[in-house]
């Protein structure tokens, strides 16, 4: 029984993480930057959820919050490639890392400015009460991440598939010259990644206030999530949610049964491991160079 | 101006490349000698500091500015040194012996972890050496017998054959000693740079397959540059540890890694003059807050992240406008100044390379 | 003994054969093209030599040595330099620089000594800039010693490869499509320098190139390959009057 239920806050847990990877995977495969600000958009989405709803503040209804926040969110992810990120095209990837950490800095900053560094807790619809199925008591805001992160996954899913967005995302992702050449504005297209990967860092941060309360170091998070992204091989979408899910399972077993000191070391130990003997994660898309 | 008539291949090997050159550089070390004798204590200090990040931007240059290879994880390598320094003198061996030993050790350490991370491109090693950063934290906390824990360590007086050397009550002996370091350090950077090794990791750095087929063995350049970055990153270390007074797990945290990679990106990458600049920009730029702050009226208040906030801020100015950092600047003003009135907005044009995409190794 | 000899070299890329139990060897001083259609495997063979690709079965010997059992990086050693199809030079460093590097295999000092700088160090430096100074006069570049690869146009590049490769002092240079890019004029150029490597340098030449015009103005002999295969070989003559060339590279019935 104790195995269910920490099995199922572990995956809890791994939803959010891997809704972050997300994030970072989708701007990856489709524009080879890697935003290191991804938890920092998912802090700033949950404190923009939480501005809207809790009474101390605006006190609106969550459900119109949220999905006020999350087109808040795509907003400000568009506008940063405007602004900032199109401008780093042709430049080499490690400006475009430091410049997204120095991007999470900032937002940290006005975060904190904005609603103080003081941990505050979403007043959310999720959170209340326990699901008791056959004698495992689960926290309901568990479940609901997990669903809430299969629907998300799978809509996702469907869209990449289906939609003609979505594969000109995917063939912009592929080769950019080559969609620019069949007509697929790849500029707009990429706004539109980074809008995609607020929206869902948005609902990382909505569906991780609803487990726990938040402060701007918040998005310190994205690190474990960094993780779980390596882990599933950074161009992989499903990759992503499974390492999300594989990092946030072992935390709490490694809580649970390691002695202190070390249960914490446990993600990062196995980030290495799997960089050491899969220097591209578990579903790598590495191919050799040709010259 | 200047115009150089190269007449002997020594010419373009010698470190000053003409006598105003030198000139430039003995006022400069005449100036820093000097100095303990013309500003106060407090600023004496904070030079020192200067210094200090400089030697470790230095160490993380040549790995990442020379060799391409990103490191966010120096701080682990700080850390080392320090420890090392420490545990050494707690054994009983004497400062001029622990010191360089703490370099070297860091060193050897740092070319055996470069092993695994050779595997490692771009982004990867990134997270990799990151990783190596939050986990040197925990490291230190479970290894508390030697490291003293969250507890931490408090480094003695520095004893050079009977001379004493401390923060607080000799700051004009402390920082020779750093500056000593950091003049050293510098004069192997530099002639690393003009012989075949240094060449070797610009190679490495630009072009992985045509320093192959040009017989650099690129695991060994590699594990080669790793060992120098990180013993000169120990040796830097050990003087943090010094000059902080006191150490534990969060000395060297992995926002210290970070700001030492946004520290040479602001100085400008691939340069010494960069690790110099950079250093100058960490280290003054709380003073200069807090002095902004004095003059908006609101000295008292603390806001939190302020620092970092700021230090981001500039960090994506720089990118986006002057990515070659505080010395792609210095050049230009420079080159404008020299060539005054006949400089133009067009010589100054940025070379833009399409992305080649990382996915292809 | 032919200076480099392949015998039967195999290489595949999943289900692609890319070179296809092919043998040729190339003799002590002569000048030797590889021709074909695009995707016919001449890079590839060029890769295989370079060490950067490993084949499924077969032997490449290089001047006695075996090069199967060598790593990459000490192919350069034995004497063999190359150029690159799409120019890898070093981008962020200047032409002397640049040919610099191609002095590595003559590395003969350690870090402990580079970090000292050492009178060694200091003699080793002048011997290796009066060779680059050589091939910098021998290819004319005087004008962009000291320029960034990032700012030099595309001719001249090709050109400081060329030359990198040269400054090595190799016993035998790979040129990877020398001539592509290049103007009327540039090529004129190439073909008498690679005329005087040959004679003046003694510099056995392999080279990958499409323009024929500098294939028969330039080598001894001549491979074509198709599918990785060899097709026909011999004198460029022979070559260019082969029915089976004309068909691979016209299509079926042009002969």
């Amino acid at each position: 029984m104790e195995f269910i239920q920490l099995f199922v806050s572990g995956l809890a847990n791994g939803s959010v993480y891997g809704l972050i990877a997300l994030g970072f995977v989708l701007i990856y495969k489709a524009t080879e930057a890697v935003n290191f600000a991804q938890g920092d958009f998912m802090m700033f989405g949950a404190f923009i959820t939480l501005w809207l709803t809790n009474t101390e503040y605006f006190g609106i209804s969550f459900w119109l919050a949220a999905p006020l926040a999350m087109l808040a969110m795509g907003g400000l992810g568009y506008l940063l490639d405007v602004t900032i990120i199109r401008r780093m095209f042709g430049q080499s990837q490690t400006a475009v890392v430091i410049l997204t950490i120095a991007l999470g800095f900032v937002i940290r900053f006005v975060a904190g400015a904005i609603w103080g560094h003081e941990p505050q807790t979403l007043e959310s619809p999720l959170a209340h009460g326990d699901l008791a199925v056959g004698g495992v008591v689960l926290g309901m805001a568990d479940v609901t991440i997990i669903v809430v992160t299969a629907l998300l996954t799978f809509f996702l899913f469907q869209f990449f598939k289906r939609t003609k967005l979505g594969l000109a995302m995917q063939a912009s992702s592929q080769n950019q010259m080559a969609a620019y050449y069949m007509g697929i504005p790849v500029k707009r297209v990429q706004g539109l990644i980074w809008a995609l990967s607020g929206v869902v860092a948005a609902v990382a941060g909505i569906l991780f206030a609803s487990k726990g309360a938040i402060d701007p170091n918040a998005g310190l998070l994205g690190i474990k999530a960094f993780a779980a992204a390596v882990i599933g091989g950074f161009g992989s979408l499903p990759g992503a949610l499974v390492g999300g899910l594989i990092v946030g399972v072992i935390e709490p077993f490694a809580a649970r049964f390691l002695p202190a000191g070390y249960s914490q070391i446990a993600p990062y130990a196995l980030l290495l491991f799997v960089l050491i003997f899969r220097p591209h994660g578990l579903f790598s898309q590495v191919r050799t160079k040709k010259v | 101006m200047r115009i150089h008539f190269k007449t002997s291949y020594n010419h373009d090997i010698r470190l000053f490349e003409d006598r105003f050159t030198l000139l430039k550089y003995a006022v400069l070390l005449a100036f820093a000698i000097s100095l303990p004798f013309l500003i106060g204590d407090f600023y004496l200090g904070e030079t020192t500091n200067v210094l200090i990040w400089a030697i470790a931007g230095l160490g993380l240059m040549l790995l990442t500015g020379q060799t391409g290879q990103v490191s966010l994880g120096h701080a682990a390598f700080l850390a080392l040194g320090c420890y090392i320094n420490l545990i050494l003198l707690d054994k009983g061996v004497p400062f001029i012996v622990s010191f360089p030993l703490a370099g070297v050790l860091t060193g050897v350490i740092g070319t055996i972890i470069a092993i695994p991370a050779l595997r490692l491109h771009g982004i990867y090693l990134a997270i990799a050496t990151m990783t190596l950063s939050i986990l040197a934290d925990d490291i230190i906390v479970l290894t508390e017998p030697w490291t003293g824990g969250v507890m931490g360590m408090f480094p003695p007086t520095i004893d050079i054959f009977g001379f004493e050397i401390e923060r607080w009550t000799t700051p004009d002996r402390f920082y020779y000693l750093v500056l000593a370091v950091t003049v050293a350090c510098t004069l192997f950077y530099r002639n690393l740079l003009r012989s075949p090794l240094g060449r070797a990791f610009a190679a490495v750095r630009d072009s992985e397959v045509s320093a192959a087929a040009m017989g650099v063995h690129i695991s060994r350049t590699k594990m080669t540059a790793f060992g120098i970055s990180c013993a000169i990153t120990g040796l830097a270390g050990a003087l943090m540890g010094y000059f902080s007074g006191m150490v534990n797990n969060e000395t060297f945290s992995v926002v210290i890694s970070i700001q030492l990679l946004m520290m040479i990106v602001i100085g400008g990458l691939g340069t010494i003059h960069g690790a110099f600049f950079g250093a100058f920009m960490v280290a003054f730029l709380p003073q200069g807050l807090s002095i902004a702050k004095d003059w908006v009226g609101s000295g008292s208040v603390a806001i939190p992240g302020l620092e970092t906030g700021v230090f981001g801020m500039i960090l994506i100015l720089f990118i986006l406008f002057e990515p070659q950092g505080i010395y792609g600047r210095w050049v230009k003003t420079r080159i404008w100044f020299e060539l005054f009135p006949f400089a133009r907005k067009d010589m100054f044009k940025r070379q833009k390379s399409y992305l080649k995409t990382e996915r292809l190794r | 003994m032919s200076l480099l000899e392949i015998k039967n070299a195999t290489l595949k890329f999943g289900g692609v054969t890319a070179v296809n139990d092919l043998s040729f060897s190339v003799e002590e001083g002569e000048v030797y093209a590889l021709v074909g259609p695009n995707g016919a495997g001449k890079s590839t063979v060029f890769n295989l030599i370079s060490r950067f690709y490993d084949p499924v079965n077969g032997s490449i010997n290089f001047d006695g040595h075996d090069l199967l059992a060598e790593p990459p990086e000490r192919v350069a050693d034995f004497g063999i330099a190359r150029t690159f199809q799409n120019i890898e030079l070093f981008d962020n460093a200047s032409v002397l620089q640049n040919l610099l590097v191609g002095r590595h295999r003559h590395r003969k000092t350690n870090l402990l000594q580079e970090m000292f700088f050492t009178p060694k160090v200091r003699r080793e430096e002048i011997a290796h800039r009066e060779a680059v100074e050589e091939v910098i006069d021998f290819l004319d570049l005087q004008p962009y010693r000291n320029k960034m690869i990032a700012g030099l146009p595309y001719g001249v590049r090709k050109i400081v490869e060329l030359a990198r490769a040269l400054a090595s002092g190799p016993k035998l240079l790979l040129l990877d499509e020398p001539a592509s890019g290049l103007s009327v004029e540039e090529t004129q150029d190439l073909r008498w320098w690679i005329d005087d490597i040959r004679k003046q340098m003694r510099i056995t030449v392999l080279m990958v190139e499409h323009d024929m015009g500098l294939v028969s103005g330039v080598c001894d002999r001549v491979l074509a390959l198709a599918d990785g295969a060899k097709l026909a070989e011999g004198t460029p003559a022979e070559v260019q009057a082969n029915p089976a060339v004309i068909e691979a590279y016209l299509g079926v019935g042009a002969a």
